[in-house]
C-alpha cells in the first residue's frame, strides 16, 4: 500500500482520483444497508476492489462481490477472480447466464454474443440479494452515453435507468436516498480514464490477469476483431485460426471482446501503447458497443451496467 | 504549438487536474468549442472521429461537425440540443482536465449550477455578433453565486465579425460592467473562433492585436486552487472503521490540515480530544491536507459517528439550527414556505422546515433565491464564501429522496 506524502499544496491527479473514489466507497458504507461490488476480474473492477480495500483498512471490506458470469469468460479471468476472493476472505455471489439459458428463460443469440444477456441475471440477483447499492467500474470517458452518468445513479425496481430521473449531483454531496426495491448504482471510477486506470495499477503494483499483456494466442478474424477460438461459437465456416501475439485492452465475454496485436508484455509498455493509441478501448475491442449509435443508452435504460 | 518546456508541476508525484465548466448555448458554438478542445488536444481518437464523420456525412454536412463529439443521448441528437451535464476528459502533457459541459438554455440553469459546483474555472461563451445577452448575465451570476475562482469570457465567432478588435473590446467592457455588479472577482477575456480554430489551442494568425494566451494555454497555466494553507481544518466524519478495540474515524478533509498532536473539537457535541494518529489509506502520516481521504485516531474514547465534524485550530464553524442561504432550485416540483424537508450538509442529514423564501411564495425549477430554514438538529456551518465544501448543502424531499435545491450558506 502506498500513501501520498504531502509536501506541496496540490494532490497529483492520481492521488486526487484515489481520494475521491475512497470518499465514494465510504459514503456508500455509511448510507446503505447491503452494498455489493460488481466484480468481473476485469481491470476496472480490480481497481475498484483495490480502492475498497484501501478505504476500509485496517478492517476488511464491508461489501460482498457479485459476478455476472456469461459462461464465456476467459479461464484466466475466472482463476484470477477466485484467487482474489480467497486471498481477501470476500464473499462472492454469482449470477449465471448459462443457468438462465439452461432453464429456457434466456435464448442464445445467433451471433453467440452473451453480453446483452447479462441484464436479466444481474437485475434478478440484485432483487433476490436485496442489494441497495451496486458498485460498477463504469467510467464516463468510455462512451458518450456514459458521459452523463452520475456517480450515484438511481435505478427503479426493474433496474431501469431514466436519464430524466437522475438527480443533479453537486459538490461532493451524493444523494443515495431511494424507495424500497429501488437501488443505486455507484461508479467510483467515474472521473478516471483508461490511462489513469493503467497508471494507477502501475503505481500500486496491482496484479492483473495475464491476458492484459502480450501473449501468443490462437485467434481468428471476425469483422474487424481478433477473437479467441472456443466452444462459445468460433471459428465458423470461412474463418481460420492463426497464432498471433496479442493482448486484451478490455476483458468481457469471449464472443464480443477482441484482442489487439501487441508486443506490450509489461505494464510500462502497455501504458506507452495506450498513450499512443489512436483508438478508444471500446472502439478497438468491443463489438457490443458498436451495435448502434444508441446501443449503450438503450442497454443502460434496461438495467445494464 | 504549445511549448511543453519547463514543465513544472505543483502537484506532488505527477501532474495536477483542473476541473472546469462551460456555459453558453448551442447557438454560441459551445459544442463546437468543446469539440475543438478535445480534437485539437488530440483527445479524440480515430474511432470517435470516424463516427462523427459518418454522422456528419449522413446529415449532408461536408465537414465533420465537431459538436457531434459531445452530443450523447438520442433525444439530444434528435432535438439538436444538450439536455444534461456531460463530463469530458482531456489532457495535455502539462495538465489533466475534467470538463463539466453544461447546456446553456435558460431552463437549464440548474445544470450550470451543478457543473459549476465542482469547477475551479468557468468558461462563459458569447457570440461576437450578439455580444452580452441576458443569458450571459445569468451565466455570470451563477459563476459568482457558486464562487467559481476563475472565469474566462470566450468571445466566439470572431471570424464572423472580421476578427475586429473594436467588437471584442466592446463586449469585454460590457461584460465587465455586469461582472462588477455581480461582484465577480475578475475574468479573463479571450477572442476565439471555435469553428476556424483561432485561439482555442493554437494562437490565431488573424488577431495580432490580441497578445494574450490561447484558451488551452490559459487552462494549462492557471493556478489550481489548493485551499490556502491557513484554512481552518474541517473534517466531516464519514464512517467509523472499527478494528479490534481501535476506532478509526474515516473521511475526506474538506479544508485545511490536521496533524498528529492537534487538539480537536467534535461538533455538535463540543467535546475535545487530541489526534494520536493519522492514516492515509493504510500509511501513517504526521500531517494530512484537504482533499485527502484519511482516517484519524483520537486520544479519548469519544462517541464520534457519521455526521459529526472534527475541527482544529482557530476559526470554529457556527453551530446553529437557523440556516440562511442563497439557493438554486433544481427540481420540477416547487419549494414552498412551510415545506418539511431534509438538509444534507457534509456527511450529516437532518430534518428541517422552510421558514421563509425572502418574500417569494415558492421557488420553481432554475430559480435563484434566498432561504431561511430551521433544522431539527444543529449543523456546524461555514460561510460558503470561505468554504465551498462546508458551506454547501442540499435540500431533499423526504418522501422520495428527490434532490430539490442547492444551498450556499450565508452566515
Amino acid at each position: 500500500m502506498t500513501g501520498a506524502a504531502v509536501t506541496g499544496s496540490v494532490l497529483s491527479h492520481l492521488d486526487a482520483l484515489e481520494s475521491e473514489a475512497v470518499h465514494i466507497f465510504r459514503e456508500v458504507a455509511g448510507e446503505f444497508e447491503r452494498p455489493v461490488i460488481l466484480f468481473s476480474g476485469g481491470k476496472d473492477s480490480i481497481v475498484m476492489l483495490h480502492l475498497a480495500l484501501k478505504a476500509f483498512t485496517p478492517a476488511p471490506v464491508p461489501f460482498a462481490l457479485l459476478h455476472v458470469d456469461t459462461g464465456h469468460n476467459f479461464p484466466e479471468v475466472i482463476d484470477y477472480r477466485d484467487r482474489v476472493v480467497a486471498a481477501h476472505g470476500l464473499r462472492l455471489h454469482v449470477a449465471s447466464v448459462q443457468d438462465y439459458i439452461d432453464r429456457g428463460v434466456l435464448r442464445e443469440r445467433p451471433d453467440g454474443t452473451r453480453n446483452p444477456l447479462q441484464t436479466l441475471p444481474l437485475t434478478e440477483k440484485i432483487q433476490s440479494g436485496r442489494f441497495d447499492a451496486v458498485f460498477g467500474g463504469g467510467r464516463r470517458d468510455e462512451e458518450k452515453a456514459r458521459a452523463k452518468e452520475r456517480v450515484f445513479s438511481l435505478r427503479d425496481e426493474f433496474s431501469q435507468w431514466d436519464p430524466r430521473r437522475q438527480r443533479p449531483e453537486l459538490w461532493n454531496l451524493y444523494n443515495g436516498r431511494h424507495a424500497p426495491g429501488e437501488h443505486v448504482r455507484v461508479f467510483p471510477l467515474s472521473n478516471w480514464t483508461e490511462l489513469d486506470v493503467w497508471q494507477y495499477m502501475a503505481r500500486e503494483h496491482i496484479e492483473l490477469p495475464n491476458i492484459y499483456y502480450a501473449h501468443q494466442r490462437e485467434v481468428f478474424r471476425r469483422g474487424d476483431m481478433w477473437l479467441t477460438a472456443g466452444e462459445w461459437g468460433g471459428p465458423k465456416d470461412g474463418e481460420t485460426v492463426e497464432k498471433r501475439q496479442v493482448r486484451y485492452r478490455t476483458v468481457g465475454d469471449m464472443s464480443c471482446t477482441g484482442a489487439v496485436d501487441s508486443d506490450a508484455d509489461t505494464i510500462d509498455r502497455v501504458i506507452a501503447e495506450i498513450a499512443a493509441s489512436r483508438l478508444t478501448e471500446r472502439g478497438a475491442t468491443r463489438a457490443d458497443d458498436k451495435l448502434s449509435e444508441a446501443a449503450m443508452e438503450d442497454r443502460k435504460r434496461e438495467g445494464y451496467f | 504549438m504549445i511549448s511543453t518546456a519547463n514543465m513544472i508541476s505543483t502537484a506532488v508525484g505527477g501532474i495536477d487536474t483542473l476541473r472546469l465548466a462551460t456555459a453558453g448555448s448551442v447557438d454560441d458554438g459551445k459544442s463546437t468549442l468543446v469539440g475543438r478542445l478535445l480534437h485539437d488536444s488530440k483527445s479524440v481518437l480515430a474511432d470517435q472521429l470516424e463516427a462523427v464523420e459518418h454522422a456528419s456525412r449522413s446529415r449532408g454536412q461536408d465537414a465533420p461537425d465537431l459538436a457531434l463529439l459531445t452530443d450523447g443521448l438520442r433525444a439530444e441528437r434528435e432535438q439538436g440540443i444538450t439536455i444534461d451535464v456531460a463530463y469530458r476528459y482531456f489532457a495535455t502533457p502539462r495538465r489533466r482536465f475534467i470538463l463539466a459541459d453544461t447546456p446553456g438554455h435558460v431552463q437549464y440553469t440548474r445544470n450550470m449550477v451543478t457543473g459549476a459546483s465542482t469547477a475551479e474555472l468557468a468558461i462563459i461563451l458569447v457570440d461576437a455578433r450578439n455580444g452580452v445577452v441576458e443569458q450571459t448575465c445569468r451565466h455570470a451570476a451563477v459563476a459568482a453565486l457558486l464562487r467559481v475562482p476563475q472565469v474566462v469570457l470566450a468571445v466566439n465567432k470572431m471570424d464572423l465579425v472580421g476578427y475586429g478588435e473594436k467588437e471584442f473590446d466592446r463586449i469585454v467592457e460590457d461584460f465587465a460592467g455586469h461582472a462588477a455588479e455581480l461582484s465577480l472577482p475578475g475574468f479573463t477575456p479571450i477572442p476565439v473562433s471555435a469553428l476556424a480554430g483561432d485561439n482555442v489551442v493554437e494562437r490565431s494568425a488573424h488577431m495580432d492585436w490580441y497578445t494574450g494566451p490561447a484558451l488551452l494555454e490559459f487552462l494549462e497555466e492557471v493556478p489550481v486552487g489548493a485551499d490556502p494553507a491557513d484554512a481552518p481544518a474541517r473534517f466531516p466524519v464519514q464512517y467509523v472503521i472499527r478494528h479490534g478495540e481501535v476506532r478509526h474515524y474515516a473521511g475526506q478533509l474538506a479544508s485545511g490540515a490536521l496533524r498528529v498532536g492537534d487538539r480537536v473539537t467534535v461538533h455538535p457535541s463540543g467535546e475535545t480530544s487530541e489526534i494520536t494518529g493519522i492514516d492515509v489509506l493504510g500509511t501513517g502520516v504526521a500531517v494530512a491536507r484537504a482533499p485527502q481521504s484519511i482516517s484519524v485516531r483520537l486520544a479519548d474514547e469519544r462517541d464520534v459517528s457519521r455526521g459529526d465534524m472534527i475541527t482544529a485550530g482557530v476559526g470554529v464553524p457556527v453551530l446553529t439550527k437557523e440556516v440562511r442561504a442563497a439557493v438554486c432550485h433544481l427540481a420540477d416540483r416547487p419549494l414552498k414556505v412551510g415545506d418539511r424537508v431534509l438538509v444534507r450538509h457534509t456527511t450529516r442529514t437532518v430534518k428541517a422546515v422552510v421558514k421563509d423564501l425572502a418574500g417569494a411564495a415558492e421557488l420553481t425549477a432554475n430559480d435563484l433565491g434566498r432561504i431561511g430554514l430551521r433544522t431539527a438538529e444543529p449543523l456546524a456551518l461555514d460561510d460558503y464564501a470561505t468554504s465551498r465544501r462546508t458551506g454547501a448543502f442540499l435540500i431533499i424531499d423526504p418522501a422520495d429522496g428527490t434532490t430539490l435545491t442547492a444551498g450556499m450558506v450565508e452566515l
